[in-house]
């Protein structure tokens, strides 16, 4: 049966206009002539917010790192470790009262913010730079930092590379995705000095690069650095030179459009601060029971009803505490003095201590 | 009524039972659920990225500064020029690498594809290895090895192997000599150009000429060889030479001067060579095959000689078999070069499916320009093998 060009190119034609009232009819275009009806679920799906959709879930999604150690690495038996991680088990431990209520979603450095876009995942904590364009363009809100951190690079010791001006002419391997790859360049043309980048999508593969002579240098946050040295062939034949090449406030970050949920994030992060800054640890905890500091008896639930405003029961600052530590504890375990790392602690002290760590009071 | 009496047969059914317009019903159908879940997922997507992220679809931050330095470029490129350009930088290197492979992977493709049909036992074995177990391997893992185990193995800078010319051979590339143009050059292109013009009016006459007198001569050489005079003469008869040669050497921390093809670029070029070509030859073994024993042994018959043979008429023939097939091969060589990503090499998609896209966080813009870019290479590059597919297929009298 042959239809001819004529019915064909009409029929074609209706038919995509069908077509094109179907979807019109289906997308979730907020066109007031849509029914009563069909708009009503609609909406209340919408107001659905991340906590309650988390709680539902039974587990939050954290995005994470999964090599990096120290601050996310899935070690040898299928365990997440390290400084994020714990930041993640945190947020669970006020949430659900239970620190082990969460999965980490391992994601590259290019990967995690359409991850967290996306809705598969509540909350992103991969040591993740605090940028304007981040928190701008990319819709991303930034919880207060939790690892003050700066652009290193690192060279072998026998190069006698001290100053950048040292590195005029060098081969430098960077990781994409990353504002470590745009600070080299700002840098390096504010220092006029010529380079070859060498971009590679994985932190492993540009430590592989490296150390098989390809490059002179590569760089990435400090801590970034002093973690992947661990795990170098020779880690004494390699040091992180003296310059800093930029800032990087390493933080958790949530998606715009759930004030709620930022909130959330934000307090659970600044409840470790104030826990370090009263002195209250995950062995003490239970001493401060009857405290008749004001500051001490609000931030565990004993006095007002803070946790409820961010949705949470009442003791939730005190479960991150019992079960997760406070930021000093939550440090030390990962990247503290008895870790290979033996980070200083230097712009992650207490703001009493000189550092920048600096809490609004719950109040 | 009366007509219905008259012709039962002409009756028409009800239309749900009329088969022309069911298909016609169906097909509508059909076409409607396609394009309405395209418009569906379409609208779905812009929408959401409008009013949940409120971030509209908006091309305009290729206009921005770019910000980053890209490892190696054919143009002028700086941390100061725009995405845009950025974006060209990587098509460059795509194209760069694209071209190259493919005029490589058909000369070893073709010599291989003839070893496999050698008759000679150790060159027949040799070719069919090869195919074998370059074909079963997959090309992510071939290209991982060229990089790493090969190229990354080479000496460091320092201890760089150095050749003849000089060339310098290390883990971080090739650095050969290169010409740098002169205030000549100009000159000499239009001296080229000249060159070119008469060459072709060369072959012309020379191919009229061979239509009158039945002996044809072979005209791809003669257009070389004049070409190539013109060349040679122009270079001596300017004042200056146009074209000074550059030598590297090795300052600091890398090498100056020449042209250093990086351990990158080398890794990518031979990983997609030596993986197309074995492609190639069982494409070119399965032409030649196609040709009729017949035909081989009425041209022996005839007095030609293996070579012309080969190349009057099993070649010809060979050859309408092998076009199509070989564009292919050569489509996916293009878009293959996409995994330049994983070993380093700033090609179209490791710019801008990567850097850029992470700078500007645009998925759906960066995405569609790389796909559309990619389209254009692919269809550009059928289109051209599709005209010389027509021009050499079999003419039906």
């Amino acid at each position: 049966m042959k239809m001819s060009p004529k019915v064909y190119t009409i029929g074609m034609l209706l038919s995509m206009v069908l077509g094109i009232i179907i979807a019109a009819c289906a997308a979730p275009a907020p066109t007031p002539v849509a029914s009563e009806e069909a708009a009503a679920p609609a909406a209340q799906e919408q107001a659905k917010s991340t906590l309650d959709i988390v709680k539902e879930r039974g587990k939050i999604i954290c995005v994470g790192n999964a090599n990096l150690p120290g601050f996310g690495f899935l070690d040898e038996e299928g365990n997440f470790s390290g400084f994020d991680v714990d930041y993640c088990k945190a947020m669970a431990a006020a949430i659900f009262g239970d620190a082990s209520k969460f999965e980490i979603r391992p994601a590259t450095a290019k990967e995690r913010f359409t991850v967290l876009q996306s809705g598969e995942a509540d909350v992103l904590i991969r040591n993740t730079t605090w940028t304007m364009s981040r928190d701008t363009d990319l819709g991303m809100n930034f919880a207060p930092t939790t690892f003050y951190d700066g652009q290193g690079i690192m060279v072998r010791k026998d190069s006698g590379i001290k100053t950048l001006q040292d590195l005029n002419g060098a081969s430098i391997c960077v990781q994409t995705g990353t504002t470590t790859e745009l600070n080299l360049a700002d840098q390096m043309a504010a220092a006029g000095i010529e380079y070859e980048p060498v971009v590679f999508e994985t932190a492993d593969e540009v430590t592989t690069a490296y150390e098989e002579g390809r490059c002179d240098a590569w760089t990435t946050d400090k801590s970034g650095l002093v973690s992947r040295q661990t795990v170098l062939k020779d880690p004494s034949a390699h040091e992180i030179m003296d310059v800093t090449l930029s800032k990087e406030p390493l933080g958790p970050a949530v998606r715009h459009g759930d004030d709620q949920w930022f909130d959330l994030v934000k307090w659970v992060t600044f409840s470790t601060f104030l826990a370090e800054e009263h002195g209250i640890t995950s062995e003490n905890i239970d001493s401060f029971m009857d405290s008749t500091d004001p500051n001490i008896r609000k931030l565990l639930g004993l006095e007002g009803e803070f946790c409820a405003k961010i949705g949470l029961e009442n003791d939730c600052f005190a479960n991150v505490i019992r079960q997760v530590g406070n930021y000093a504890e939550i440090y030390n375990r990962n990247l503290g003095p008895d870790t290979v790392f033996n980070l200083p602690r230097g712009l992650n002290s207490l703001y009493t201590d000189g550092g920048l760590l600096y809490s609004p009071p719950i109040r | 009524m009366q007509q219905r009496a008259i012709h039962p047969s002409q009756e028409r059914p009800p239309f749900w039972r009329d088969e022309r317009v069911l298909s016609v019903i169906s097909q509508i159908v059909v076409v409607g659920i396609v394009v309405g879940l395209l418009a569906f997922f379409y609208t779905n997507m812009v929408s959401s990225l409008r009013e949940q992220l409120g971030v509209p679809i908006d091309y305009g931050f290729l206009k921005q500064t770019a910000g980053f330095d890209i490892g190696e470029s054919l143009i002028s490129y700086s941390r100061s020029d725009t995405y845009a350009r950025a974006f060209l930088v990587g098509l460059l290197n795509t194209l760069q690498v694209a071209v190259l492979g493919i005029v490589f992977a058909t000369i070893l493709g073709i010599i291989i594809g003839v070893m496999r049909l050698s008759t000679n036992f150790l060159v027949n074995r040799i070719a069919t290895a090869y195919i074998e177990f370059l074909r079963n391997v997959p090309l992510l893992v071939l290209l991982i090895f060229w990089a790493q185990a090969v190229f990354f193995k080479l000496p460091r800078i320092k201890e760089a192997i150095i050749l003849p010319g000089p060339i310098y051979l290390s883990n971080r590339g090739i650095a050969i000599p290169w010409g740098i143009p002169t205030e000549t050059w100009p000159t000499y292109t239009r001296i080229l150009l000249g060159g070119l013009v008469l060459a072709i009016i060369v072959t012309i006459v020379l191919r009229e000429r061979g239509k009158r007198t039945g002996r044809m001569p072979i005209l791809s050489l003669w257009f070389l060889v004049t070409l190539i005079a013109v060349g040679i003469i122009g270079w001596f008869v300017l004042p200056q030479p146009p074209l000074v040669l550059d030598r590297p050497e090795l300052v600091g921390f890398n090498t100056k001067g020449g042209r250093t093809l990086s351990q990158q670029f080398m890794a990518l070029l031979s990983g997609l060579v030596i993986y197309t070509a074995a492609f190639i030859a069982e494409v070119v073994r399965a032409g030649i095959q196609s040709v009729s024993k017949g035909q081989r042994e009425a041209a022996t018959a005839l007095g030609l000689t293996p070579f012309q043979v080969l190349r009057l008429v099993i070649f010809p023939q060979a050859l309408r078999v092998i076009i199509p097939p070989l564009t292919s091969q050569y489509l996916n060589l293009t878009k293959n070069s996409s995994l330049a990503i994983a070993i380093g090499y700033p090609d179209l998609f490791a710019v801008a499916g990567n850097t850029i896209l992470n700078q500007t966080g645009r998925a759906v813009e960066v995405f569609s320009l790389v796909m559309g870019i990619y389209l254009f290479f692919s269809l550009t590059t059928s289109l051209f093998m599709n005209i010389y597919n027509r021009r050499i297929r079999l003419v039906e009298r």
